[in-house]
């Protein structure tokens, strides 16, 4: 018998792994009945026993990262992060939604209410209101803290429904910023301190808003004017002070800075075998009109076959893939590492701008432990 | 906060308080992907308590060590992060205006 090198009988580890141990490492398949290799396999020695590394050196993933920007408006973006664990993409989120502050009315302060919304409901929707400012400028408001210029915005809103009049429907617009604080006076201090000096309100400002440099060039306002409020009927008034302070959203989805963010793996569509013909007509037909994942192309001879045209485009309805047969031609199939993220804002911050505050507050999380370990 | 034992410094329970799956999942990834260690994980003892425990069992060196390395490991990974994207927007956004300037070519 022939000497054969021991690395080439085909039983040795090869330092790679066998293509279907490679497919499930990259990508959920998804079959029509439920998806399977959904989990990441993480640890660094999973695969020692084939003499594969499956540690992650940081050269090699700062060689493989990549982000492809598809779209950004004032206040929606989408993006591709491609060659990051789904550990990372999940933080990134969850610190979008739940751990960037904002600032949001907290405290109402309702001098006069005889409209049929209830005060706390009325407080409620206030609260929800989106105010366009950069959070940044601001501190947190602890419990000992007075309310000042540095913690605290204050709207007002004063709105009566004349008699004989239609109704009238109150707008976000007619929130109006006091840049100066608050302007009802605070009964108890003033009985006290005598006439002549500055009555006391509900904040200590020690100067107007609208001199700080931040805000001279632009006002603190509203995002939208348009968000309805309360509705009033003949003889009906509001009259109130909101103070918005800042707040994260772990706390109340109010001071969450964005309406949503999500991410979704990036779909992948496999043909396993030619599709021709009338199967070809078939299956572009099988898929849903909005996603339209396929395509028929002329082959010569008036023959026809199928392509994937739009993969991205695919919501895995996993409706080609149904009916008999059908998964022996095409497979449905996620990629692990690609993440297709999408930031909507409410309006307080830019997108792109939220998303790098949350890496900020991720690698600020690292650092803190570091700091405590040693 | 460390529980662990001055016999076997290779084995520890941190117990972080104020973190959340948020960093404890990304700490857990990146422990993983560390050769040196033998098992990782975390658990969050109670919903109501933010507090996570994170437990590190090493093939040799101090747990505390290993972790501080994670978590040095996880904030590079994290800077990477930014630049790159930073790096995409600035040119996504160069693009964006360079088309909506529409310059057409005078020569044909």
């Amino acid at each position: 018998m022939a000497k054969v090198p021991i690395w080439d009988l085909p039983d040795v580890p090869k330092g790679e792994l066998p293509p279907h141990l490679e497919l499930q490492r990259t990508r959920v398949l998804c079959n029509s009945d439920a998806p399977t290799h959904t989990e990441n396999i993480q640890y660094s020695g999973a695969y020692a026993s084939m003499g594969v590394d499956n540690s992650v050196r940081l050269g090699q993933f700062q060689n493989n990262f990549k982000v492809e920007v598809i779209r950004v408006t004032e206040d929606d973006m989408e993006f591709d992060m491609i060659g990051i664990d789904a550990a990372l993409a999940n933080a990134f989120r969850r610190i979008l939604i739940a751990e960037l502050p904002t600032m949001a009315i907290e405290k109402v302060l309702i001098a006069n209410n005889t409209s049929v919304i209830q005060d706390e409901v009325l407080a409620h929707r206030l609260g929800l209101i989106p105010i366009k400012v950069d959070p940044r400028l601001f501190d947190y408001m602890s419990e000992n803290d007075v309310p000042h210029e540095k913690n605290t915005i204050v709207f007002k809103l004063h709105v009566r429904c004349e008699r004989g009049g239609p109704r009238l429907t109150v707008k976000s617009d007619e929130l109006i910023w006091l840049p100066n604080g608050s302007e009802f006076p605070l009964e108890a201090a003033n009985l006290t301190s005598n006439s002549t000096s500055k009555p006391k309100t509900y904040t200590s400002f020690r100067c107007s808003q609208d001199s700080l440099p931040e805000f001279s060039e632009n006002p603190i306002g509203l995002k939208y004017p348009d968000i309805t409020i309360a509705k009033l009927g003949p003889g009906q008034e509001i009259e109130l002070e909101a103070h918005a302070v800042k707040g994260m959203g772990k706390t109340h989805a109010k001071w969450s800075p964005v309406a949503t963010a999500w991410y979704r793996m990036l779909p992948e569509v496999v043909l396993l075998q030619d599709v021709e013909g009338e199967k070809a007509e078939e299956l572009k037909n099988k898929c849903p009109k909005p996603c339209n994942v396929f395509d028929i192309e002329d082959v010569g001879n008036g023959n026809k076959r199928a392509v994937v045209a739009r993969p991205r485009a695919c919501t895995l309805c996993r409706e080609c893939i149904r009916g008999e047969g059908w998964d022996k031609y095409v497979a449905l199939r996620r990629v692990k590492d690609h993440f297709i993220f999408t930031i909507e804002s409410t309006g307080a911050l830019p997108p792109e701008v939220l998303f790098t505050e949350a890496v900020k507050i991720l690698e600020e999380k690292c650092e803190r432990v570091i700091t405590e370990l040693s | 906060m460390e529980h662990g034992s001055f016999q076997d410094q290779t084995a520890s329970t941190f117990s972080l308080a104020d973190e959340d799956h948020t960093l404890a999942n990304s700490v857990r990834f990146a422990l993983n992907q560390d050769p040196r260690v033998t098992f990782c994980g975390y658990s969050i003892p109670h919903p109501s308590d933010a507090r996570v425990n994170i437990r590190v069992q090493t093939t040799g060196d101090p747990a505390s060590e290993v972790l501080k390395d994670a978590c040095q490991d996880l904030m590079l990974m994290s800077q990477h992060v930014r630049s790159t994207f930073d790096q995409a927007v600035t040119d996504f956004k160069n693009a964006q205006a360079l088309n909506s300037m529409n310059i057409k070519d005078e020569r044909k």
